[in-house]
């Protein structure tokens, strides 16, 4: 290999360091494979980090009644069910042991009054199933995870962007990545490649995702010859932070809900009663948000064009003690002290349930040698997704996609490696260095997040995706226009100028899948065609890489088994 | 619309300065907010690290107006009016770009704890209380403004010796875990240099997530400390008693 480059080998390479690739790096190696963990930021600031409200995993600790079935039951019905089945059963069955695992490598839940781990209602859950460390779930999942895969000694690459995955005669071969530190390239060989990349909310300007979630997993995937799949289906939470401007779309956990919190419009009504009565404010996270931005639309909103979420009623000790980073999020950023008054909430785009089409039992794609798992993954929450069902599935399938990457890297011979490939993912990442005068890549991506706020968001009608597809592909020739300024040292403009394409290409197949979507289905609301339609209930959505064209089909969804449709037909 | 003078240090490892900035302010926001705008507008390679925006992170750290603090929690309106803030990166550590350091040693310092190691035969049961009393501790967001204030750090180049705070707090949360089964003192004695702590709170006083590192975390371990390396028999009888109760 050429001496221009640092080169890696491992049997399993991970892509990213959330609970879904840290999960899949400690079970390859605990399989005896060499592997390498890479990740845009340090280690242990992954979105998992973010994660408040809790674990859902169906250990009937609180609620005996509980089990698997009913989770997965619980998980179809949120999902609209259009989730992958034998996901969502594998996911239902697997979670309780996997969070047991998770307590033996050291994670502190909250506990029940016999010494059990605690759990909490929330949207969408018939029990209380929500396993939880107050509202900092997900730090005590990614310390622990972090802490475990340090010790059992998997090579972490922190601060290294992948910006293409290298093949090799039909299967994936590796990865080349520069280090953001000095922009230099890096290649990396490895056998099984596991894409475990997070999300793509950066597209949209009101987000509670960070500036990683720029869809980088799903775009390399497609562009190496991964089918996507479901990518229409975008949820946006229905409660964030709507005030100071500078904190819009920070997240506020449903843990608010989930512990009580009642959600009311500028006349004090709880609206949630003309929308879901029986629910009220745990319905699903697609009606909820619906029903906020429509109390806003028709004039009911609250002064800074959101809803009033209230949970001051709670004796304030206990809202300290169960919601602590709440209260301190809105008592310094917001000077609201929500021991005391409510706070003021919006939708904001907060996860994609579309991803990478994978199969449930071992995670791999529909690329050999690549697997994908976390919300990189499509398949478990359809249509959409109940909250906490995010942290167990990254466990769940996490697991599994180790697991068989280690298993496929046992099976297969090293790859070899295209110098061809590399040079031409080199030129492509430096282009914005060659061109003099261009535009700002900033700029251009505020004007895609402009256009998919306005025409690709809650509510959705062909004419406005028809015209976002002809602005992105304006967008698009602007992202190939930009210039950078500076070296290439920690340069985020040009780092930017990289994920702009990312960005680019995941929104063309949203909006490209939604378009074609004519129902309304859980995430997915077309007001040109609001009804559920029996037929496309029957079909996923499919996207890959056409030659230079976004290919796009339909594709029927396998008949679930005899026994889950006994279980999805039993009421509760 | 109202208008703020921020001035950042650009710059790298060869040394650099500050370079005043111009942004415009809106209600409530933070300093984090400033250098997004200035590299979304004005210099889009300014090296910032952030992810969250919420505190729960620990990535946005850096000096302002010589206090080190998150940026994304460090509100424009509450710094004095019409001076000019300036942001620094973290001093304790090495310069990569802007206000981006290297941090990388606090990984490897880390790796010298002994992980968690469940006692044998435990039957997983135990209570809020037992969880509440080590919360404290595994709240740490890994920000690292500890060890940027801590003096044996800071002013003491005493990196090969001493562990610092941080991972003092990320001992006591093992050390104090239900469920933990060995001791750590050796290491925290030997490896982590405990001894050289000499209690001066500067590290509680930074950290944005109100753990009592000094007075929680760090006093408690160098007791055990004593106990077991000098006093023995103490540290039997109370394993014994603490058992036991
Ligand atoms: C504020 C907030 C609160 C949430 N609360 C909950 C909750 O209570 N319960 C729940 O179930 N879910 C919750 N979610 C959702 C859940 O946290 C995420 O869906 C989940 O953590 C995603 O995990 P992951 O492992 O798939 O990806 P992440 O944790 O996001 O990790 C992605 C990793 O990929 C890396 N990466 C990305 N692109 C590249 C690249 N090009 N090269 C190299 N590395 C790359 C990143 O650096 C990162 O390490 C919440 C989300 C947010 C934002
Ligand atoms: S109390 Fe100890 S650890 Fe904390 S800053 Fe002072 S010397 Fe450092
Ligand atoms: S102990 Fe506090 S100051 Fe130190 S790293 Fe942790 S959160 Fe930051
Ligand atoms: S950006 Fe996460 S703590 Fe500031």
């Amino acid at each position: 290999m050429s001496e221009r480059f640092e080169t890696h080998e491992h049997d399993v390479l991970v892509i990213g360091a959330g609970g879904a690739g840290l999960r899949a790096a400690i079970e390859a190696l605990g399989q005896g494979a060499s592997v390498g963990v890479v990740s845009k930021s340090l280690l242990g600031k992954a979105h998992t980090v973010m994660a408040e409200g809790g674990i859902a995993a169906a250990m009937a600790n609180v609620d005996s009644a509980d089990g698997w079935k009913p989770h997965f039951r619980d998980t179809m019905r949120g999902g609209k069910l259009l989730n992958n089945w034998r996901m969502a059963q594998l996911h239902a069955q697997e979670a309780p042991e996997r969070v047991k695992e998770l307590e033996q490598w050291g994670a502190l839940f909250d506990r029940t009054e016999d010494g059990r781990i605690l759990q909490r209602a929330f949207g969408g859950h018939t029990f209380r199933r929500l396993c939880h460390v107050g509202d900092r779930t997900g730090l005590e999942m990614i310390r622990t995870l972090q802490d475990r895969g340090v010790y059992m000694g998997f090579d972490v690459y922190m601060e290294c962007t992948i910006v293409r995955l290298l093949t090799d005669g039909g299967r994936c071969a590796g990865a080349l990545a520069y280090w953001r530190e000095t922009g230099r390239f890096v290649v990396f060989k490895a056998k099984s490649v596991v894409m475990a990349t997070g999300g793509i909310g950066k597209a949209w300007p009101i987000t509670s995702n960070s500036w990683e979630y720029t869809g980088d997993g799903m775009a390399l995937a497609y562009e190496a010859g991964a089918e996507l799949m479901d990518m229409e289906f975008v949820q946006f939470h229905p409660t964030g932070m709507v005030w100071p401007p500078g904190v819009q779309g920070i997240l506020v956990t449903e843990a608010v809900r989930g512990e009580g919190g009642i959600l009311r419009n500028k006349s004090g009504e709880r609206f949630m009663e003309r929308y879901d009565p029986k629910r009220m404010e745990l319905s699903t996270r697609d009606v909820v948000a619906r029903s906020i931005y429509t109390e806003v639309k028709e004039g009911r909103g609250t002064e800074h064009g959101g809803a009033y979420l209230d949970i001051s009623h709670q004796p304030a000790e206990y809202v300290k003690k169960k919601l602590p980073s709440m209260y301190h999020q809105f008592k310094e950023l917001a000077d609201v002290d929500i021991t005391k008054g409510p706070m003021e909430v919006g939708p904001t785009c907060h996860y994609m349930m579309g991803g990478i089409r994978v199969e449930a039992e071992t995670a791999q794609s529909s690329l050999p040698g690549l697997f994908a798992a976390g919300e990189a993954a499509a398949g478990l929450h359809g249509a959409n997704r109940l909250g906490g069902n995010s942290l167990s599935d990254l466990l769940v399938f996490g697991r599994r996609a180790g697991l068989a990457a280690a298993q496929h890297a046992k099976e297969v011979s090293a790859p070899n490696l295209d110098e061809g490939q590399i040079s031409a993912g080199e030129s492509e990442a430096l282009s914005a260095f060659q061109r003099q005068g261009g535009e700002n890549p900033y700029a251009v991506h505020r004007d895609l997040q402009k256009v998919m706020q306005s025409l690709v968001g809650i509510f959705r009608t062909g004419e406005d995706m028809q015209k976002a597809l002809s602005e992105l592909a304006k967008l698009k020739e602007r992202a190939a226009h930009t210039s950078v300024e500076g070296s290439r040292m920690f340069n985020p403009g040009w780092h930017m100028a990289i994920e702009l394409k990312s960005m680019l290409t995941v929104s063309e197949a949203v909006t490209r899948s939604a378009l074609v979507r004519q129902e309304s289905r859980g995430a997915h609301s077309r007001i040109d065609f609001p009804e559920l339609s029996p037929e496309w209930g029957k079909k996923n959505n499919i996207v890959w890489h056409d030659g230079s064209a976004m290919g796009l089909r339909q594709e029927t969804r396998p008949e679930m088994r005899a026994e889950l449709k006994e279980i999805l037909a039993e009421d509760q | 619309m109202a208008e703020a003078t921020v001035k950042v240090f650009r710059g790298n490892k060869g040394g650099g300065q500050s370079v005043e900035f111009k942004v415009p302010v809106a209600p409530g926001m933070v300093v984090l907010d400033a250098l997004h705008y200035i590299q979304g507008h004005l210099a889009p390679d300014l090296a910032v690290r952030w992810n969250c925006k919420a505190g729960k992170c620990g990535s946005c750290s850096a000096e302002v107006n010589g206090r080190p603090r998150l940026t994304c929690k460090t509100r424009m309106d509450a710094l004095p009016q019409g001076e000019p803030i300036t942001v620094m990166p973290l001093k304790a550590f090495p310069v990569i770009k802007d206000l981006v350091t290297d941090v990388s040693w606090n990984y490897k310092v880390n790796k010298k704890i002994t992980p968690f190691t469940p006692k044998a035969g435990a039957d997983w049961k135990f209570y809020q209380d037992d969880v509440d009393r080590v919360q404290e501790f595994r709240k740490c967001i890994e920000c690292f403004l500890c060890q940027n204030v801590c003096h044996v750090l800071r002013d003491h180049d005493k990196y090969e010796q001493f562990g610092g705070p941080r991972l003092f707090v990320r001992v006591a949360g093992l050390e104090m875990h239900p469920m933990d089964g060995v001791s750590r003192t050796k290491v925290l004695k030997d490896g982590l240099g405990i001894g050289l702590c000499n209690i001066t709170k500067c590290c509680t006083e930074v950290c944005p997530e109100d753990i009592h590192i000094t007075d929680n975390a760090i006093i408690p371990l160098k007791e055990r400390v004593v106990d077991q390396f000098y006093d023995p028999l103490v540290w039997i009888v109370r394993k014994i008693r603490g058992a036991a109760s």
